[in-house]
């Protein structure tokens, strides 16, 4: 058996057991990712001296019997997060050269509980994409293929990077964020477990912005219970993001395998909309009988303005990017393209800096923010948000826990959606979550009739990640992993 | 609503982000598919209904108003063209 194959669970017992050392299992990871890199463009970075180091250090405290909750085990981080005079650019080119002076708190939190940096990966640009399309750094390449087929297909977006790495065993777990579905989406196109907590329960000081009252961090992870590990050390209360809620951070892990008798799952009816494919709807049903099978009642339950959310998040999200970009202005760091005066130096460098989807969303952004519109659109899509936050209080009277698909289909290929609204439609599962605040995660549940992975949701009530861990194990434990065949 | 293509200008101005002439049509047609795809809104009855400002209820977090940080400059001016721990900007006053 490969070091590699181990999920963090097995690689931390055999570590503590002395059975392997943790450079050993850093040197099997930085052999994987030479390997499998140069097809997968999952990392655009690596840092095999820091990750060494670290290793190094991992396996002295180990000796004396000390040694955090991730001591040893090798992670890979997205490039939203700002690690310390590492590469730091979103996947963007605006950000050309960037190297915080600081470590966000997320990724500090990481290293205080032992974990070995294996280097960065790659993303949407900014985060704005579902299929990890947009990076200045080209495309990810999905480790899974169709049956009997070559052809690539899209890890989804936009933590691209991080979900094809996890799939592809080249790191034990990655660093994610969510502001529509970021996490969740990738992790059904990629057999993965991706979760997105509560807003306020990881700190986002250090995570470059997207859209800052829907931007969450969280882990994708091999399994259930490596999500759960890894979103124990992730989170933490931060007197540094005035967002951050100060609640103690629970053992994730405990909550597995705590019987469901008398959970209340909820079955919204809202998201069956008409054209829903037999194989989604087919993969639900099962989702549902697993979970009554092992004690849960099933409840439908209804949230009225679901089809309400998309809409409202193309205001609410490119309005906050607008604002958050705003600082890219070429003179404080990245990219600087010089023009006739400061404006136009302004203006070439934004131009050359942003990605075609970033600045149409730029764009977007400002334009329902102006004199006049402000109102109409950002205001109105305000006013939604509270009738879907709503919907869900209603909803938590009659169940513990919402059962949703992932996605709307499995993963498809490069260059097979063109048009952004259709892309967009992507998330149409997920970014209610984010919209009212709540946790959401995402558990493989089969394979499609194509052979590709495909992904339930559960959403939980604020701060309930609990309940959320104990359900998915329950539906891992009816459905198995999933493994993509290696090819690579 | 929808733009037009002065408007298409006139918000790339406000982005500060240089739009060539010919790639404005292009760039109308977008944003205006996107903002028919919100308008879907209007159907919403919203009449009493307050804006949601946060997803969690929370008093704002405040804490002391003193200096918690810096005196590191060399640091903030290290990403960009710099000179005496200045960032180095066009010449703005003729």
């Amino acid at each position: 058996m490969s070091l590699t194959s181990l999920t963090i669970a097995e690689a931390r017992a055999k570590l503590r057991a002395k059975e392997i050392k943790a450079t050993e299992l850093t040197e099997a990871y930085l052999a994987a990712i030479g390997k499998a890199n140069k097809l997968l463009n999952a990392y655009i970075v690596t840092t095999p001296e820091q990750a060494l180091e670290m290793a190094q250090a991992s396996d002295a405290r180990l000796a004396k019997g000390e040694g955090g909750a991730l001591e040893g085990i090798p992670l890979g981080i997205k490039d939203l997060f700002a690690t310390k005079g590492v590469h730091t650019q979103a996947c963007s080119h605006i950000l050309d050269k960037f190297k915080p002076g600081y470590e966000s708190t997320v990724t500090q939190n990481l290293w205080n509980d032992g974990a070995v940096m294996l280097g960065k990966l790659n993303m949407d640009e900014f985060a704005m994409g579902s299929s990890n399309e947009t990076s200045y750094y080209g495309p990810v390449t999905n480790p899974w293929r169709r049956k009997n087929s070559n052809a690539a297909l899209v890890p989804g977006g936009s933590s691209g990077g991080s979900a094809s790495a996890v799939a592809a065993h080249i790191c034990a777990a990655a660093t994610a964020t969510d502001t529509g579905g970021s996490i969740r989406q990738p992790a059904a196109f990629t057999g993965t477990v991706g979760i997105k907590p509560t807003y306020g329960r990881c700190s986002r000081w250090g995570i470059v912005a997207f859209a800052s009252s829907l931007d969450q961090a969280g882990p994708i992870a091999r399994d259930v219970r490596d999500a759960a590990i890894m979103l124990k050390a992730m989170a933490s209360v931060d007197d540094r993001d005035t967002t951050s809620v100060n609640l103690p951070v629970p053992d994730y892990e405990a909550a597995l395998g705590r019987p469901l008798k008398g959970l209340r799952v909820g079955i919204p009816k809202e998201y069956r909309p008409e054209g829903l494919s037999a194989e989604i709807n087919a993969l639900w049903d099962k989702g549902a009988a697993w979970l009554k099978e092992q004690g849960a009642e099933i409840v439908e339950i209804s949230l009225p303005h679901t089809k309400y959310a998309l809409p409202a998040y193309y205001i609410v999200a490119p309005a906050e990017a607008s604002s958050n970009l705003a600082r890219y202005d070429g003179v404080r760091y990245g990219l600087r393209v010089p023009g006739d005066d400061l404006v136009d130096t302004y203006e070439r460098t934004r131009a050359a800096g942003f990605g075609r989807e970033v600045q149409r969303r730029v764009m977007v952004g400002t334009y329902v923010l102006s004199a006049g519109y402000y109102d109409a659109y950002y205001v109105k899509a305000q006013k939604v948000r509270t009738l879907i936050k709503r919907d869900f209080d209603n909803a938590w009277a009659k169940c513990d826990v919402v059962l949703t698909p992932a996605t709307p289909s499995p993963a498809f290929a490069p260059g097979e959606i063109t048009d952004p609204v259709e892309m967009y439609l992507n998330d149409v599962f997920t970014v209610t979550v984010n919209m009212a605040g709540l946790p959401g995660i995402a558990v493989p549940a089969g394979l499609s009739e194509s052979g590709l992975p495909l992904g339930l949701q559960l959403i939980g009530k604020p701060f309930d990640e609990e309940t959320l861990f104990q359900t998915a194990f329950a539906i891992e434990q009816a459905a198995g992993k999933f493994t993509a065949p290696q090819w690579w | 609503m929808s733009v037009d293509e002065k408007t298409v200008r006139r918000v790339a101005r406000l982005a500060r982000i240089k739009v060539e002439e010919k790639d404005v049509p292009k760039l109308q047609g977008e944003l205006n598919v996107i903002l028919a795809f919100v308008e879907q809104l209007n159907e919403v009855n919203v009449e009493g209904v307050e804006p949601l400002t946060s997803v969690v209820a929370m008093d704002m977090k405040k804490r002391q108003d003193v200096v918690s940080d810096g005196h590191y400059p060399k640091a903030i001016v290290a990403n960009t063209v710099h000179e005496d721990d200045f960032f180095m900007v066009p010449k703005v006053v003729e």
